[in-house]
Order: C-alpha cells, then sequence, then structure tokens
C-alpha cells in the first residue's frame, strides 16, 4: 500500500499509547484542529485517508485568507498561491446574453490581501506541513472506519483500515468531510439528505499565463473571480471561474434533486457554459488538465449537525460550514475556523478533565462569537432565496433583457420609458412587479 | 486559433468553436485513479429493478451507472469521484452501498 506521497508515514498499531486526540481528515479544518492541539502541547494523530493532504479534495477555488493570521505571521510569503484575486465579477446571463457587476480593488492585491486562488494539493499539503511542524502525527493512505466506544458508549477513539489500526483518544475531531460517516455513526447526523447539497463538477484547463493575463486584464500574480448565475438549464446552481497561474477552473455548482431530476449530465452544463458567447473568447485554445467533481454542503446554519457528543466534535464540511449564500462563496475559512476552535476546545476539555458534550460545549459558543457560526446564522436564509425559483430561473434573464431594452437603440422607434420597459420585461420573464418588490425586500431581509 | 495568443494546441474544440468533441474516455484519463481490488460501491440490482427515476444515471460525474435491458443497473467503481452524489440522489433505501476505498486507493486529485 501506498504510504504517503509527500509527508513521512509513521506506523500505526494498538501499541501505540492512546493520544489526546485523533482528528480525522487532514482538509483545511483537521489540519487547522491538530495544528491548534500540538501547539497547545498535546499529542494528537491526523489521518488522512488520501495519499497525501488534498488529494481527495476539490473546491472552486478561492481561499479567504485573513483566519491564516493565527496560523502563521505573514502567511501571504509562503502559502502556495495560484493568484491574489483583485477583480470580482458577477455574471448574470441566458444562453446568448449577460450582465456584469464588476468590482476590482487595487488593496486586493497588496498584503494582507483579501482572496487567493489555490489548488488543494497543495494548499492543504501545506497546513498538513504547519500541524506535522507543531508536532502532529500525520498518518496518510489510512482511512477512519468507523468509532471506538468504551463500556458507557463513549467514543474513545477511531478504528481504521490498518492492521491493528485502532486509534485510542480522549477526544476524536471528525473532519471527514461532506459525507462525514463518523459524525452520522455518533447520530450527530441525519442520513444524507439531498436538497442540502449541491454537486461541483470542475475542470482545470491549461492556459499559458501570459495569456490569462492579456485576456482577463490582470497583471502577473492578480487573479480575478466570476460567479455565474442562469447558466444552468434551470437548474438552480451556478457556475464559476477562477484563474491560476498557467491554469483556470471552471464550473458549475448544481443542486443534487434538481439535477437528477433534469437527467442532465453534469458535463454538458460544463460544455454549455465553455460554449457561451460571454466565456469562451476567455477560454480559446486552453486544453483540459484535470476534471474533478465533489459535493457541497450548501443547506447552511439550519441545517447543520450537533457539533458535540462526548468525546467528539465535528468541525469543516462534515459541520455543513460552507457559506453559498450566492454573493458569498465560502469554504476553507469556516474549515479553518473550526478547525482551530475544536482544537482549543479540546485542550480546554482534556485540562479540565471532562472531555463530555459538557466539557467541549466551549466549541460551539466560541464558533457562535466569532465568524464561522455568526457569519452563517446571519445568512440563514439566504440558501432557500438564492436557490429560488425566481432568482434561478427568471431574474437573470429579466436583467439582462432590461438591459439589452436600455443600450439596444431601435430607430426609428423611440426609447421606452423605464417604466414601459420595466412592466413589459416583468411580463416577457412571468413576473409580477409585484413579487419583484416582495423579493427585493426579502433579499434585504436575508442580506441586510 | 490565434497563433498570437501563444496557445499550444488546440484545445479540445472542434470545428466550430464548440467543446462537445471532448469524448469522456479523454475526460476521465486526465483523473489519477489508484484502483483497488475491492469494489467500495456495491449495487442492488434487484432494488434498482423497482426504481422509476435510476437517477444515479445521469447524475453521477464520473457515470459509473448504466441501465441493464433488465432493468437493473450495472456500475463500475474504478473511476470513481467519491463524491457521493449516487447514494444521495438513490431514492430506494439499500439500493446503493456505498464506503470508501482502501487508505491511499482511490481517486487523487492534483488540480482541486
Amino acid at each position: 500500500m501506498d504510504k504517503g506521497d509527500m509527508v513521512p508515514t509513521p506506523g500505526v498499531s494498538s501499541d501505540t499509547p492512546g493520544f489526546d486526540a485523533v482528528v480525522v481528515g487532514a482538509g483545511p479544518a483537521g489540519s487547522a484542529a491538530a495544528l491548534a492541539l500540538a501547539r497547545a502541547g498535546r499529542s494528537v494523530v491526523l489521518v488522512e485517508r488520501g495519499p497525501f493532504p488534498g488529494s481527495k479534495n476539490v473546491y472552486g477555488g478561492v481561499v479567504y485568507g485573513r483566519v491564516l493570521d493565527e496560523v502563521v505571521p505573514e502567511w501571504w510569503n509562503e502559502v502556495p498561491v495560484e493568484r491574489w484575486v483583485v477583480r470580482r465579477s458577477t455574471m448574470m446571463m441566458t444562453g446568448s446574453q449577460s450582465v456584469s457587476v464588476d468590482y476590482r480593488s487595487a488593496a486586493w492585491g497588496e498584503v494582507p490581501y483579501n482572496g487567493m486562488t489555490t489548488l488543494r494539493s497543495r494548499f492543504d499539503n501545506w497546513l498538513a506541513t504547519k500541524a506535522v511542524e507543531a508536532g502532529a502525527q500525520l498518518v496518510t493512505s489510512t482511512v477512519a472506519t468507523g468509532l471506538l466506544r468504551d463500556a458507557h458508549g463513549r467514543i474513545v477513539g477511531v478504528r481504521t483500515d490498518r492492521d491493528r489500526g485502532e486509534l485510542r483518544a480522549n477526544v476524536v475531531v471528525a473532519c471527514d468531510g461532506v459525507n462525514s460517516f463518523l459524525a452520522k455513526e455518533a447520530g450527530l447526523m441525519p442520513p444524507a439528505e439531498a436538497s442540502h447539497h449541491t454537486l461541483g463538477v470542475k475542470e482545470v484547463l491549461d492556459l499559458p499565463g501570459h495569456v490569462i493575463d492579456e485576456r482577463f486584464g490582470l497583471r502577473r500574480s492578480e487573479g480575478v473571480d466570476i460567479e455565474m448565475l442562469g447558466c444552468t438549464r434551470g437548474i438552480p446552481g451556478g457556475g464559476f471561474l477562477y484563474t491560476n497561474s498557467d491554469t483556470v477552473s471552471l464550473g458549475v455548482v448544481l443542486s443534487l434533486p434538481h439535477l437528477a431530476e433534469a437527467k442532465v449530465r453534469p458535463e454538458e452544463l460544463i460544455a454549455d457554459l465553455k460554449n457561451h458567447p460571454s466565456v469562451a473568447p476567455y477560454l480559446r485554445g486552453a486544453t483540459l488538465r484535470e476534471y474533478a467533481a465533489h459535493l457541497i454542503p450548501e443547506g447552511g446554519y439550519d441545517t447543520m449537525p450537533t457539533m458535540v457528543t462526548d468525546g467528539m466534535l465535528v468541525a469543516g464540511d462534515a459541520a455543513a460550514m460552507t457559506l453559498a449564500a450566492g454573493l458569498w462563496l465560502e469554504g476553507v475559512n469556516f474549515a479553518i475556523g473550526s478547525g482551530l476552535a475544536a482544537g482549543r476546545a479540546v485542550d480546554r476539555a482534556i485540562a479540565a478533565g471532562d472531555c463530555s458534550a459538557k466539557g467541549l460545549a466551549s466549541y460551539r459558543s466560541d464558533l457562535e462569537g466569532q465568524f464561522v457560526l455568526a457569519d452563517h446564522k446571519r445568512f440563514r436564509k439566504a440558501p432557500a432565496l438564492v436557490l429560488s425559483e425566481r432568482i434561478q430561473q427568471r431574474y437573470p434573464g429579466l436583467i439582462c433583457d432590461l438591459v439589452d431594452g436600455m443600450f439596444t437603440v431601435t430607430n426609428p422607434v423611440p426609447k421606452p420609458g423605464g417604466v414601459r420597459l420595466t412592466r413589459s420585461v416583468a411580463a416577457k420573464h412571468g413576473v409580477k412587479l409585484r413579487q419583484l418588490a416582495a423579493d427585493t425586500v426579502r433579499a434585504l431581509k436575508v442580506f441586510g | 486559433m490565434s497563433a498570437a495568443g501563444g496557445v499550444p494546441g488546440s484545445g479540445h474544440e472542434v470545428p466550430g468553436g464548440t467543446w462537445r468533441g471532448i469524448s469522456f474516455e479523454d475526460r476521465m484519463a486526465t483523473v489519477e485513479f489508484r484502483v483497488g481490488e475491492r469494489a467500495h460501491i456495491t449495487v442492488d440490482s434487484e432494488v434498482c429493478r423497482s426504481c422509476t427515476t435510476k437517477a444515479c444515471v445521469t447524475a453521477c460525474p464520473a457515470n459509473l451507472f448504466a441501465p441493464t435491458s433488465g432493468g437493473g443497473i450495472l456500475f463500475n467503481y474504478e473511476e470513481c469521484f467519491e463524491c457521493g452524489t449516487c447514494y444521495m440522489v438513490c431514492n430506494h433505501e439499500g439500493a446503493i452501498t456505498w464506503t470508501y476505498p482502501d487508505g491511499g486507493l482511490g481517486v487523487v486529485f492534483h488540480q482541486g
């Protein structure tokens, strides 16, 4: 069996004395938890099922880095960044039109930056290496296959698929991703609910760096983030395009039950997007480097699992901590924030000699008091709004036709007035002005 | 394609500039899979025979599920992204059993 491509893998056996904590999953949440624990002087083993950290992970991808201030001072000097996002564009589109709201900031290209494009095989490995340097023991190519419980039913570690591979610990930190088998086994999460998940499919396309610079109006190390609405044949979701150093990441995110119902294959929607007249010119001549897919837990605050039980807590995607609130699309920052908080909570619980749910409860209150849960709570109604029928299927076309009506010169026919134009365009798209007003109020409430 | 752009190769464009020319095999050939001997997906085709939607067939991004003439489902676990779409869209309890491949095996993303 492969013992890990990038990080040395120590042996695992039942002879190994118990750890203070076993962290399952060396993604951003798990590595952050292991790092916090190791820095607190706790013994921690970090179990990763892939051959190296990041090998099972896919995202859009932008990481918002300020959460790393707590991890490494001046992290921007060493993080494996592709490009710093200085341009963020929201594109509303139909099959042949698009309207973009395009923001560009010089400040986003300077320390401490805002968002960065990076690839998970590099970023996750970098963060795991920080945990290892702090003293965590990383074990790759190892699946945590189930929970170990004592006679009272309390969780006391995990089983792995290694020979004699039981790992005993005071606390298990489950950072095992969107499908979290450990959270389900612990009874913290109901059975998988398709409606709380989206499928992300992505193509990474080779395109020389200087071509990316020219096509997107960038200087080296500057990047762009384009989010798209109205490009998924009515399936709730959206599209994205991010520039990396010498590649472009392009894909779509699709509501699972609606994708299933539509009987459309995901890669056909990517093909649609690549052929769109507003997107195709950016990609001319680009070749496919890697195709990928991953689920996203998009249900938001109200669909999060119970986060703490006796001897275990849950962080990152396993706790549904992605903010897919339309205008904001974040996840890695929440994973890191929740992982750090989990590590701190476990350290406090061990110090107090109480690793029960009660002893670990400070995890939740810590998260509520900072961005991790505060942001999710603020935008708890956003997923339902953003994925609603009018936002998804009617407004992109309505907005495109409004702009078309304003700027298409129809001589000798006189220009329509704004009110008449709005009325006729809304009617064409089956939207009543009353609904438009109600949705505006709702959006102000959800995002306000 | 413009030579001035300095882009090597002709991409996967077909004449007319569309992208539909990428075969699914070529698409999947860009992904590294370390295939294990144990199938981490199992399908109870008996259950599938009564399924009217067979949502897994179109939704699986790796196209691993195919309907058989007998109404069942033929599946392949070898080029699986391990995303979980199949069991989540499956509306028949117990039809698809899904676990992770053994440690170190399965998909290896380099550009995720």
